[in-house]
Protein backbone atom coordinates (compact mmCIF):
# COMPACT_ATOMS: atom_id res chain seq x y z
CA UNK A 1 0.00 0.00 0.00
CA UNK A 2 1.88 2.92 -1.04
CA UNK A 3 1.40 6.40 1.64
CA UNK A 4 0.25 9.79 0.74
CA UNK A 5 2.83 12.41 2.78
CA UNK A 6 1.68 16.19 3.35
CA UNK A 7 5.11 18.03 5.24
CA UNK A 8 4.08 21.54 6.47
CA UNK A 9 7.05 23.18 4.86
CA UNK A 10 7.79 27.05 6.87
CA UNK A 11 10.08 29.64 5.93
CA UNK A 12 12.25 31.06 8.77
CA UNK A 13 15.46 33.27 9.55
CA UNK A 14 18.62 32.03 9.60
CA UNK A 15 19.84 30.72 13.29
CA UNK A 16 22.38 33.14 12.79
CA UNK A 17 20.02 36.02 11.95
CA UNK A 18 20.70 39.27 13.71
CA UNK A 19 17.06 39.99 14.94
CA UNK A 20 15.64 43.56 14.24
CA UNK A 21 12.12 44.99 14.12
CA UNK A 22 10.57 47.88 11.93
CA UNK A 23 7.79 50.25 11.56
CA UNK A 24 7.78 50.99 14.99
CA UNK A 25 8.85 47.96 15.98
CA UNK A 26 5.88 46.26 14.28
CA UNK A 27 7.43 44.20 11.84
CA UNK A 28 10.42 41.77 11.66
CA UNK A 29 13.23 43.32 9.79
CA UNK A 30 14.17 41.17 7.22
CA UNK A 31 17.04 43.52 5.70
CA UNK A 32 19.63 41.25 4.83
CA UNK A 33 18.07 38.67 6.90
CA UNK A 34 19.18 35.16 5.19
CA UNK A 35 16.13 32.86 5.06
CA UNK A 36 15.99 28.77 5.30
CA UNK A 37 13.46 26.31 5.54
CA UNK A 38 12.59 26.06 9.34
CA UNK A 39 15.05 23.45 10.74
CA UNK A 40 12.68 21.65 12.53
CA UNK A 41 10.20 20.64 9.18
CA UNK A 42 13.48 20.20 7.09
CA UNK A 43 16.11 18.07 8.85
CA UNK A 44 12.93 15.80 10.98
CA UNK A 45 9.43 16.13 9.47
CA UNK A 46 10.59 15.97 5.40
CA UNK A 47 13.52 13.86 5.63
CA UNK A 48 11.77 11.12 7.42
CA UNK A 49 8.72 11.43 5.02
CA UNK A 50 11.29 11.26 2.24
CA UNK A 51 12.46 7.50 4.02
CA UNK A 52 8.80 6.26 4.98
CA UNK A 53 8.15 7.09 1.08
CA UNK A 54 11.52 4.76 -0.27
CA UNK A 55 9.90 2.11 2.34
CA UNK A 56 6.52 1.66 1.64
CA UNK A 57 6.20 3.61 -1.83
CA UNK A 58 3.80 6.37 -2.69
CA UNK A 59 4.31 10.51 -2.80
CA UNK A 60 5.30 13.24 -0.63
CA UNK A 61 4.22 16.59 -0.85
CA UNK A 62 4.76 19.81 0.67
CA UNK A 63 2.41 22.70 1.50
CA UNK A 64 3.39 26.12 2.51
CA UNK A 65 1.67 29.32 3.94
CA UNK A 66 3.10 32.15 1.94
CA UNK A 67 3.93 34.63 -0.88
CA UNK A 68 6.31 34.30 -3.74
CA UNK A 69 9.01 34.99 -1.20
CA UNK A 70 8.79 31.35 0.08
CA UNK A 71 9.33 29.73 -3.15
CA UNK A 72 13.03 29.62 -3.11
CA UNK A 73 12.91 27.72 0.49
CA UNK A 74 9.96 25.01 -1.04
CA UNK A 75 12.41 24.77 -4.18
CA UNK A 76 15.15 23.56 -1.74
CA UNK A 77 12.75 21.32 0.13
CA UNK A 78 11.96 19.78 -2.88
CA UNK A 79 15.64 19.65 -3.74
CA UNK A 80 15.93 17.57 -0.98
CA UNK A 81 13.47 14.82 -2.41
CA UNK A 82 9.88 15.90 -2.48
CA UNK A 83 7.77 15.39 -5.22
CA UNK A 84 5.89 18.22 -5.25
CA UNK A 85 4.73 21.25 -3.59
CA UNK A 86 1.83 23.42 -3.43
CA UNK A 87 2.25 26.74 -1.82
CA UNK A 88 -1.08 28.67 -0.06
CA UNK A 89 -1.01 32.20 -1.44
CA UNK A 90 -1.43 34.23 1.48
CA UNK A 91 0.81 36.23 3.84
CA UNK A 92 0.49 33.99 7.47
CA UNK A 93 -1.09 35.47 10.15
CA UNK A 94 -1.14 33.67 13.28
CA UNK A 95 -1.06 29.95 14.01
CA UNK A 96 -5.16 29.14 13.72
CA UNK A 97 -4.80 31.14 10.26
CA UNK A 98 -1.93 28.81 8.60
CA UNK A 99 -3.69 25.77 10.28
CA UNK A 100 -7.02 26.76 8.77
CA UNK A 101 -5.62 27.53 5.09
CA UNK A 102 -3.49 23.73 5.78
CA UNK A 103 -6.50 21.98 6.71
CA UNK A 104 -8.78 23.25 3.88
CA UNK A 105 -5.83 22.35 1.33
CA UNK A 106 -5.74 18.76 3.12
CA UNK A 107 -9.51 18.02 3.42
CA UNK A 108 -10.15 16.01 0.61
CA UNK A 109 -6.31 14.87 -0.50
CA UNK A 110 -6.47 12.00 1.00
CA UNK A 111 -2.98 12.10 2.73
CA UNK A 112 -2.18 9.52 5.29
CA UNK A 113 0.75 10.89 7.38
CA UNK A 114 0.63 15.00 7.47
CA UNK A 115 4.01 15.92 9.41
CA UNK A 116 5.49 19.31 10.40
CA UNK A 117 8.35 20.51 12.57
CA UNK A 118 7.93 20.83 16.38
CA UNK A 119 8.15 24.67 16.01
CA UNK A 120 9.04 27.29 14.26
CA UNK A 121 12.22 29.24 14.97
CA UNK A 122 10.92 32.73 14.60
CA UNK A 123 7.77 32.67 16.24
CA UNK A 124 8.18 29.70 18.62
CA UNK A 125 4.69 28.07 18.96
CA UNK A 126 4.18 24.76 18.23
CA UNK A 127 0.88 24.98 17.45
CA UNK A 128 -0.09 24.34 14.04
CA UNK A 129 0.02 20.40 13.92
CA UNK A 130 -2.60 20.20 16.58
CA UNK A 131 -4.65 22.82 15.00
CA UNK A 132 -4.81 21.11 11.86
CA UNK A 133 -5.48 17.47 13.63
CA UNK A 134 -8.25 19.08 15.36
CA UNK A 135 -9.69 20.82 12.14
CA UNK A 136 -9.45 17.46 10.22
CA UNK A 137 -11.18 14.94 13.37
CA UNK A 138 -6.89 12.48 13.13
CA UNK A 139 -4.93 11.78 15.85
CA UNK A 140 -1.98 13.85 16.60
CA UNK A 141 1.58 12.60 18.05
CA UNK A 142 3.02 15.15 19.31
CA UNK A 143 7.25 15.87 19.64
CA UNK A 144 8.10 12.92 18.02
CA UNK A 145 11.13 11.95 17.71
CA UNK A 146 10.83 8.24 15.91
CA UNK A 147 8.09 7.42 13.08
CA UNK A 148 7.32 3.96 11.55
CA UNK A 149 4.10 2.86 9.60
CA UNK A 150 2.93 -0.60 10.31
CA UNK A 151 -0.48 -2.20 10.13
CA UNK A 152 -2.11 1.03 9.03
CA UNK A 153 -0.85 2.20 12.59
CA UNK A 154 1.62 4.92 13.04
CA UNK A 155 4.03 3.99 15.77
CA UNK A 156 6.52 6.85 17.62
CA UNK A 157 8.54 7.43 20.58
CA UNK A 158 7.72 10.58 21.77
CA UNK A 159 9.21 13.40 24.29
CA UNK A 160 7.62 13.40 27.83
CA UNK A 161 8.63 15.12 30.49
CA UNK A 162 11.48 13.38 31.76
CA UNK A 163 11.51 10.83 29.52
CA UNK A 164 9.88 8.85 26.10
CA UNK A 165 6.66 7.41 25.51
CA UNK A 166 6.38 5.03 23.29
CA UNK A 167 2.50 5.56 21.45
CA UNK A 168 0.65 4.15 18.83
CA UNK A 169 -1.99 6.42 16.74
CA UNK A 170 -4.89 5.43 14.18
CA UNK A 171 -4.08 6.55 10.40
CA UNK A 172 -4.33 9.16 8.86
CA UNK A 173 -2.14 11.07 11.69
CA UNK A 174 -0.82 13.73 12.06
CA UNK A 175 2.74 14.13 13.05
CA UNK A 176 4.99 17.11 14.89
CA UNK A 177 8.62 15.88 14.26
CA UNK A 178 11.26 16.64 16.79
CA UNK A 179 14.96 16.51 17.01
CA UNK A 180 16.37 12.54 16.31
CA UNK A 181 13.94 11.69 13.82
CA UNK A 182 16.14 12.15 10.81
CA UNK A 183 19.48 12.99 9.87
CA UNK A 184 19.73 16.18 7.99
CA UNK A 185 20.43 15.73 4.02
CA UNK A 186 22.10 17.93 1.71
CA UNK A 187 20.44 17.90 -1.70
CA UNK A 188 22.80 16.59 -4.46
CA UNK A 189 23.44 18.64 -7.66
CA UNK A 190 20.90 16.08 -9.65
CA UNK A 191 18.51 16.82 -6.74
CA UNK A 192 18.51 20.47 -7.37
CA UNK A 193 18.41 20.34 -10.95
CA UNK A 194 15.36 17.95 -10.77
CA UNK A 195 13.76 20.68 -7.81
CA UNK A 196 13.30 23.23 -10.87
CA UNK A 197 10.62 21.25 -12.91
CA UNK A 198 9.14 19.63 -10.39
CA UNK A 199 5.36 21.19 -9.79
CA UNK A 200 5.00 24.11 -7.11
CA UNK A 201 1.36 24.63 -7.33
CA UNK A 202 0.16 27.64 -6.12
CA UNK A 203 -3.57 27.51 -4.96
CA UNK A 204 -5.53 30.72 -3.75
CA UNK A 205 -6.10 30.76 0.10
CA UNK A 206 -9.55 29.80 1.02
CA UNK A 207 -10.87 30.30 4.67
CA UNK A 208 -8.56 31.05 6.93
CA UNK A 209 -9.84 32.64 10.36
CA UNK A 210 -7.69 34.59 12.26
CA UNK A 211 -7.19 34.19 16.57
CA UNK A 212 -4.85 37.03 17.41
CA UNK A 213 -2.75 39.95 16.03
CA UNK A 214 0.94 41.06 17.29
CA UNK A 215 1.27 44.81 18.60
CA UNK A 216 4.60 44.96 18.74
CA UNK A 217 7.76 43.23 19.12
CA UNK A 218 10.43 44.34 21.83
CA UNK A 219 14.07 43.35 22.36
CA UNK A 220 15.23 41.83 25.72
CA UNK A 221 16.62 44.55 28.39
CA UNK A 222 20.53 44.58 27.58
CA UNK A 223 22.37 42.59 30.09
CA UNK A 224 24.79 43.96 32.66
CA UNK A 225 28.44 43.27 32.57
CA UNK A 226 29.83 40.00 33.43
CA UNK A 227 31.16 39.60 37.03
CA UNK A 228 34.87 37.77 36.61
CA UNK A 229 35.82 35.59 39.53
CA UNK A 230 39.26 34.66 39.53
CA UNK A 231 40.37 30.76 38.41
CA UNK A 232 42.03 29.86 42.30
CA UNK A 233 39.01 31.63 44.05
CA UNK A 234 36.14 29.19 43.95
CA UNK A 235 34.73 30.04 46.96
CA UNK A 236 33.71 33.68 46.30
CA UNK A 237 32.34 32.39 42.75
CA UNK A 238 29.79 30.29 45.26
CA UNK A 239 29.36 33.38 47.90
CA UNK A 240 28.73 35.43 45.06
CA UNK A 241 25.72 33.20 43.69
CA UNK A 242 25.08 32.46 47.35
CA UNK A 243 24.82 36.05 49.11
CA UNK A 244 24.49 38.41 45.71
CA UNK A 245 22.17 36.82 43.29
CA UNK A 246 20.14 34.50 46.08
CA UNK A 247 20.45 31.07 43.53
CA UNK A 248 22.42 28.71 45.28
CA UNK B 1 -13.37 36.09 34.30
CA UNK B 2 -13.72 32.70 34.69
CA UNK B 3 -11.09 30.40 33.91
CA UNK B 4 -10.39 26.72 33.09
CA UNK B 5 -6.91 25.36 33.67
CA UNK B 6 -5.81 21.88 32.48
CA UNK B 7 -3.70 20.24 35.20
CA UNK B 8 -1.61 17.54 34.19
CA UNK B 9 -0.56 15.12 37.05
CA UNK B 10 2.07 12.53 37.80
CA UNK B 11 1.53 9.81 40.50
CA UNK B 12 -1.58 11.87 41.79
CA UNK B 13 0.01 15.16 42.42
CA UNK B 14 -0.16 18.26 39.79
CA UNK B 15 3.01 18.67 37.75
CA UNK B 16 4.90 22.01 39.17
CA UNK B 17 4.06 22.80 35.73
CA UNK B 18 0.71 22.30 36.06
CA UNK B 19 1.12 24.16 38.91
CA UNK B 20 2.57 27.04 37.14
CA UNK B 21 -0.63 27.49 35.13
CA UNK B 22 -3.41 27.56 37.76
CA UNK B 23 -0.92 30.60 39.68
CA UNK B 24 -0.20 32.10 36.70
CA UNK B 25 -4.52 31.96 35.88
CA UNK B 26 -5.03 33.31 39.30
CA UNK B 27 -2.22 36.67 38.76
CA UNK B 28 -4.58 37.32 35.46
CA UNK B 29 -7.44 37.79 37.98
CA UNK B 30 -9.60 35.03 36.92
CA UNK B 31 -11.73 32.65 39.43
CA UNK B 32 -9.70 29.49 38.45
CA UNK B 33 -10.87 26.17 37.83
CA UNK B 34 -8.50 22.83 37.40
CA UNK B 35 -9.19 20.04 34.79
CA UNK B 36 -7.21 16.84 36.39
CA UNK B 37 -7.44 13.58 34.52
CA UNK B 38 -6.09 10.75 36.64
CA UNK B 39 -5.03 9.15 39.48
CA UNK B 40 -5.42 12.10 42.07
CA UNK B 41 -4.89 12.33 45.56
CA UNK B 42 -6.70 14.90 47.71
CA UNK B 43 -7.03 17.96 45.38
CA UNK B 44 -3.48 17.41 44.20
CA UNK B 45 -2.08 20.55 45.44
CA UNK B 46 -4.24 22.83 42.86
CA UNK B 47 -6.18 24.32 45.88
CA UNK B 48 -3.33 26.05 46.82
CA UNK B 49 -1.67 27.31 43.68
CA UNK B 50 -4.83 29.09 42.85
CA UNK B 51 -7.76 27.05 42.07
CA UNK B 52 -11.12 27.48 43.55
CA UNK B 53 -12.37 24.48 42.19
CA UNK B 54 -11.21 20.83 40.95
CA UNK B 55 -13.04 19.18 38.26
CA UNK B 56 -11.86 14.92 38.09
CA UNK B 57 -11.96 12.89 35.51
CA UNK B 58 -10.95 9.57 36.96
CA UNK B 59 -10.60 7.87 34.09
CA UNK B 60 -6.69 7.70 32.90
CA UNK B 61 -7.86 9.24 29.18
CA UNK B 62 -4.27 9.38 27.51
CA UNK B 63 -5.08 10.50 24.02
CA UNK B 64 -4.75 14.27 23.78
CA UNK B 65 -7.97 14.30 20.63
CA UNK B 66 -9.77 13.04 23.65
CA UNK B 67 -8.50 15.28 26.68
CA UNK B 68 -8.85 17.95 24.59
CA UNK B 69 -12.98 17.48 23.83
CA UNK B 70 -12.55 17.54 27.88
CA UNK B 71 -11.09 20.69 28.29
CA UNK B 72 -13.70 22.32 26.01
CA UNK B 73 -16.30 20.62 28.13
CA UNK B 74 -15.26 21.44 31.41
CA UNK B 75 -14.82 24.84 30.07
CA UNK B 76 -18.25 25.22 28.60
CA UNK B 77 -19.83 24.18 31.49
CA UNK B 78 -17.62 26.37 33.80
CA UNK B 79 -19.00 29.56 31.31
CA UNK B 80 -14.92 30.19 30.86
CA UNK B 81 -13.63 32.82 28.34
CA UNK B 82 -9.91 32.13 29.34
CA UNK B 83 -8.20 28.37 29.05
CA UNK B 84 -4.77 27.94 30.65
CA UNK B 85 -2.29 24.79 30.06
CA UNK B 86 1.13 24.22 30.78
CA UNK B 87 3.46 24.47 27.42
CA UNK B 88 4.48 21.08 28.13
CA UNK B 89 4.39 17.80 26.41
CA UNK B 90 1.10 17.88 27.11
CA UNK B 91 -0.13 21.03 26.97
CA UNK B 92 1.21 21.77 23.74
CA UNK B 93 -0.80 18.69 22.37
CA UNK B 94 -3.82 19.26 24.08
CA UNK B 95 -3.87 23.10 23.68
CA UNK B 96 -4.26 23.75 20.24
CA UNK B 97 -7.29 21.06 19.84
CA UNK B 98 -9.14 23.09 22.56
CA UNK B 99 -8.80 26.58 20.90
CA UNK B 100 -10.07 25.14 17.58
CA UNK B 101 -12.88 23.52 19.59
CA UNK B 102 -13.58 26.47 21.31
CA UNK B 103 -13.11 29.02 17.93
CA UNK B 104 -10.32 30.45 20.55
CA UNK B 105 -7.34 32.47 19.88
CA UNK B 106 -4.44 30.65 21.16
CA UNK B 107 -1.17 31.94 22.64
CA UNK B 108 1.54 29.17 23.19
CA UNK B 109 4.22 29.92 25.38
CA UNK B 110 3.21 33.18 27.17
CA UNK B 111 5.92 34.85 29.76
CA UNK B 112 3.66 37.73 31.41
CA UNK B 113 0.00 38.22 32.50
CA UNK B 114 -2.50 39.43 30.25
CA UNK B 115 -2.28 43.07 30.80
CA UNK B 116 -5.19 45.29 28.87
CA UNK B 117 -6.18 42.58 26.15
CA UNK B 118 -2.42 41.75 25.46
CA UNK B 119 0.01 39.05 26.33
CA UNK B 120 3.77 38.74 26.11
CA UNK B 121 5.72 35.46 24.48
CA UNK B 122 9.15 34.88 23.51
CA UNK B 123 9.70 34.57 20.01
CA UNK B 124 13.18 33.85 17.65
CA UNK B 125 14.50 31.30 20.58
CA UNK B 126 14.45 34.38 23.38
CA UNK B 127 15.86 36.79 21.05
CA UNK B 128 13.05 39.19 21.74
CA UNK B 129 9.59 39.20 22.50
CA UNK B 130 6.20 40.25 21.25
CA UNK B 131 3.28 41.70 22.71
CA UNK B 132 0.04 39.49 21.68
CA UNK B 133 -3.68 40.94 20.98
CA UNK B 134 -6.27 38.81 21.96
CA UNK B 135 -8.25 39.74 19.44
CA UNK B 136 -11.11 36.53 19.75
CA UNK B 137 -13.81 36.36 22.35
CA UNK B 138 -12.42 33.76 24.06
CA UNK B 139 -8.79 32.24 23.83
CA UNK B 140 -5.89 29.13 24.87
CA UNK B 141 -2.96 30.53 26.64
CA UNK B 142 0.43 27.90 27.56
CA UNK B 143 2.45 29.14 30.00
CA UNK B 144 6.45 28.60 29.67
CA UNK B 145 7.67 26.09 32.59
CA UNK B 146 9.93 28.09 35.04
CA UNK B 147 8.17 31.47 33.91
CA UNK B 148 6.35 32.24 36.41
CA UNK B 149 6.70 30.03 39.74
CA UNK B 150 3.89 28.78 41.57
CA UNK B 151 1.84 30.20 44.53
CA UNK B 152 0.80 28.92 47.70
CA UNK B 153 -2.00 29.85 49.94
CA UNK B 154 -2.32 26.29 52.16
CA UNK B 155 -5.84 26.06 50.63
CA UNK B 156 -7.54 23.36 49.52
CA UNK B 157 -10.40 23.03 46.66
CA UNK B 158 -13.21 21.20 46.83
CA UNK B 159 -13.43 18.27 44.02
CA UNK B 160 -16.16 17.27 42.00
CA UNK B 161 -16.24 14.43 40.02
CA UNK B 162 -17.02 15.27 35.82
CA UNK B 163 -17.90 13.32 33.21
CA UNK B 164 -18.06 14.43 29.23
CA UNK B 165 -18.10 12.66 26.07
CA UNK B 166 -14.58 12.16 24.85
CA UNK B 167 -15.22 9.94 21.88
CA UNK B 168 -12.61 7.17 20.95
CA UNK B 169 -9.13 7.15 21.30
CA UNK B 170 -7.08 7.02 18.58
CA UNK B 171 -3.78 7.54 20.38
CA UNK B 172 -2.65 5.05 22.36
CA UNK B 173 0.23 5.30 25.44
CA UNK B 174 2.33 1.98 24.87
CA UNK B 175 4.89 2.32 27.56
CA UNK B 176 7.30 4.80 29.00
CA UNK B 177 10.94 4.76 29.55
CA UNK B 178 12.36 7.45 31.90
CA UNK B 179 15.54 9.41 30.64
CA UNK B 180 17.81 9.26 33.58
CA UNK B 181 18.03 6.99 35.72
CA UNK B 182 18.78 9.00 38.63
CA UNK B 183 15.31 10.57 38.20
CA UNK B 184 16.66 14.45 38.44
CA UNK B 185 14.40 16.98 37.03
CA UNK B 186 13.07 17.36 33.36
CA UNK B 187 15.79 20.02 31.80
CA UNK B 188 12.21 22.86 31.07
CA UNK B 189 11.37 22.50 34.95
CA UNK B 190 14.97 22.52 36.28
CA UNK B 191 15.62 25.54 38.40
CA UNK B 192 19.08 24.90 38.32
CA UNK B 193 21.22 23.05 35.01
CA UNK B 194 25.01 22.47 34.75
CA UNK B 195 25.84 22.32 31.27
CA UNK B 196 29.34 21.57 29.22
CA UNK B 197 30.05 21.75 25.62
CA UNK B 198 32.99 20.53 23.54
CA UNK B 199 35.81 22.11 25.69
CA UNK B 200 35.88 18.72 27.79
CA UNK B 201 37.47 17.07 25.21
CA UNK B 202 34.85 13.20 25.39
CA UNK B 203 32.43 12.13 26.90
CA UNK B 204 34.48 10.14 29.77
CA UNK B 205 35.23 13.06 31.51
CA UNK B 206 31.60 14.19 31.99
CA UNK B 207 32.23 12.61 35.52
CA UNK B 208 33.01 16.24 36.77
CA UNK B 209 29.85 17.99 35.21
CA UNK B 210 27.97 15.02 37.02
CA UNK B 211 29.12 15.32 40.29
CA UNK B 212 28.75 19.16 40.42
CA UNK B 213 25.57 18.97 39.17
CA UNK B 214 24.50 16.40 42.06
CA UNK B 215 26.42 18.42 44.74
CA UNK B 216 23.93 21.32 43.80
CA UNK B 217 20.79 19.23 42.61
CA UNK B 218 21.26 20.36 38.90
CA UNK B 219 20.32 18.94 36.01
CA UNK B 220 22.54 18.34 33.01
CA UNK B 221 22.58 19.75 29.76
CA UNK B 222 25.13 19.95 26.87
CA UNK B 223 25.57 21.80 24.49
CA UNK B 224 24.75 20.91 20.24
CA UNK B 225 27.92 19.51 19.06
CA UNK B 226 28.27 17.48 22.43
CA UNK B 227 25.11 15.81 21.16
CA UNK B 228 25.94 15.68 17.55
CA UNK B 229 29.11 13.49 18.20
CA UNK B 230 26.75 11.40 20.82
CA UNK B 231 28.67 12.44 23.45
CA UNK B 232 25.79 12.94 25.20
CA UNK B 233 21.89 12.25 24.60
CA UNK B 234 19.40 14.39 22.29
CA UNK B 235 17.62 15.19 25.21
CA UNK B 236 19.85 17.00 27.07
CA UNK B 237 20.67 19.63 24.04
CA UNK B 238 19.78 23.01 24.80
CA UNK B 239 20.05 26.22 22.27
CA UNK B 240 17.68 26.99 19.40
CA UNK B 241 17.60 23.59 17.84
CA UNK B 242 17.31 21.83 21.40
CA UNK B 243 15.73 22.29 24.65
CA UNK B 244 14.80 26.71 25.59
CA UNK B 245 15.42 26.18 29.55
CA UNK B 246 15.04 29.41 31.73
CA UNK B 247 16.51 27.99 35.17
CA UNK B 248 17.34 30.05 38.01
CA UNK B 249 21.01 29.25 37.71
CA UNK B 250 22.77 27.73 34.61
CA UNK B 251 26.44 27.12 35.08
CA UNK B 252 28.17 26.46 31.38
CA UNK B 253 31.10 25.04 31.54
CA UNK B 254 33.44 24.83 28.08
CA UNK B 255 30.89 26.00 26.18
CA UNK B 256 31.91 29.31 23.60
CA UNK B 257 28.43 30.60 23.70
CA UNK B 258 27.33 30.92 19.58
CA UNK B 259 24.29 32.74 18.74
CA UNK B 260 22.16 29.45 18.60
CA UNK B 261 22.96 28.49 21.44
CA UNK B 262 22.54 31.85 23.82
CA UNK B 263 19.06 31.74 21.95
CA UNK B 264 18.32 28.60 24.21
CA UNK B 265 19.24 29.32 27.42
CA UNK B 266 19.56 33.45 27.74
CA UNK B 267 15.66 33.44 29.89
CA UNK B 268 18.07 32.10 32.53
CA UNK B 269 18.08 34.21 35.99
CA UNK B 270 21.85 34.21 36.39
CA UNK B 271 24.46 32.35 33.80
CA UNK B 272 27.74 31.43 35.00
CA UNK B 273 30.35 30.93 32.20
CA UNK B 274 33.60 29.11 32.28
CA UNK B 275 36.18 28.98 29.49
CA UNK B 276 39.39 29.22 29.07
CA UNK B 277 39.22 31.65 26.14
CA UNK B 278 38.46 34.78 27.67
CA UNK B 279 37.23 36.17 24.31
CA UNK B 280 34.52 33.37 24.15
CA UNK B 281 30.81 34.62 23.36
CA UNK B 282 28.83 33.14 26.32
CA UNK B 283 30.85 35.91 28.81
CA UNK B 284 28.89 38.36 27.18
CA UNK B 285 25.48 36.88 28.02
CA UNK B 286 27.24 35.66 31.63
CA UNK B 287 26.66 37.63 35.02
CA UNK B 288 29.79 35.64 36.78
CA UNK B 289 32.55 34.29 34.64
CA UNK B 290 36.00 32.32 35.31
CA UNK B 291 38.05 32.39 32.44
CA UNK B 292 39.85 28.80 33.68
CA UNK B 293 40.13 25.36 32.66
CA UNK B 294 36.98 23.23 33.42
CA UNK B 295 39.14 20.25 34.28
CA UNK B 296 40.37 22.65 37.33
CA UNK B 297 37.39 24.21 37.79
CA UNK B 298 34.43 21.93 37.53
CA UNK B 299 35.81 20.22 40.41
CA UNK B 300 37.22 23.08 42.66
CA UNK B 301 33.02 24.09 43.11
CA UNK B 302 32.24 21.07 43.85
CA UNK B 303 35.10 20.58 46.53
CA UNK B 304 34.11 24.49 47.75
CA UNK B 305 30.62 23.81 48.29
CA UNK B 306 31.00 20.69 50.16
CA UNK B 307 33.61 22.25 52.31
CA UNK B 308 31.54 25.73 52.79
CA UNK B 309 28.44 23.70 53.81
Amino acid sequence: MTMKFLVCISKAPDTTSRIAFTEGDTKFDSNGVQFIVNPYDEWYALVRALELKEQHGGTVTTVTVGEADCDPVIRKALAIGADDAVRIDAQPQDALHVASLIANHAKDAGYDVILCGKETIDHNGSVVGGMVAEMLDLAYISLAITLDLEGGKAHAKREASGGLETVEATMPVVVSAAKGMAEQRIPNMRGIMAARTKPLNVEAPEGGTLGTTVSRFEMPPAKGDCKMVSADQPEELIRLLREEAKVL
Amino acid sequence: MNCLAFVPTKNGQATKAGLEALSYAKRCGATVTALMIGELNGDGGAGAAGASKVLHIEEHIQDEGQIARAVAAAADSEGATLVVAPHDHRGRAVAPRVAVRMGAGMVPGVTGVIEGSEVKKNVFSGKAMAHIQLSAGKNVLTTTPNAFGVDSDGSIAAVEAFAADVGEARLVVKGYEASSEDGSIPLPEASRVVSAGRGLKGPEHWGIVEELAQTIQATMACSRPVSDMGWRPHHEHVGQTGITIRPDLYIAAGISGAIQHLAGVNQSKVIVAINTDPEAPLFKAADYGIVGDAFEVLPQLTEAIKTMG
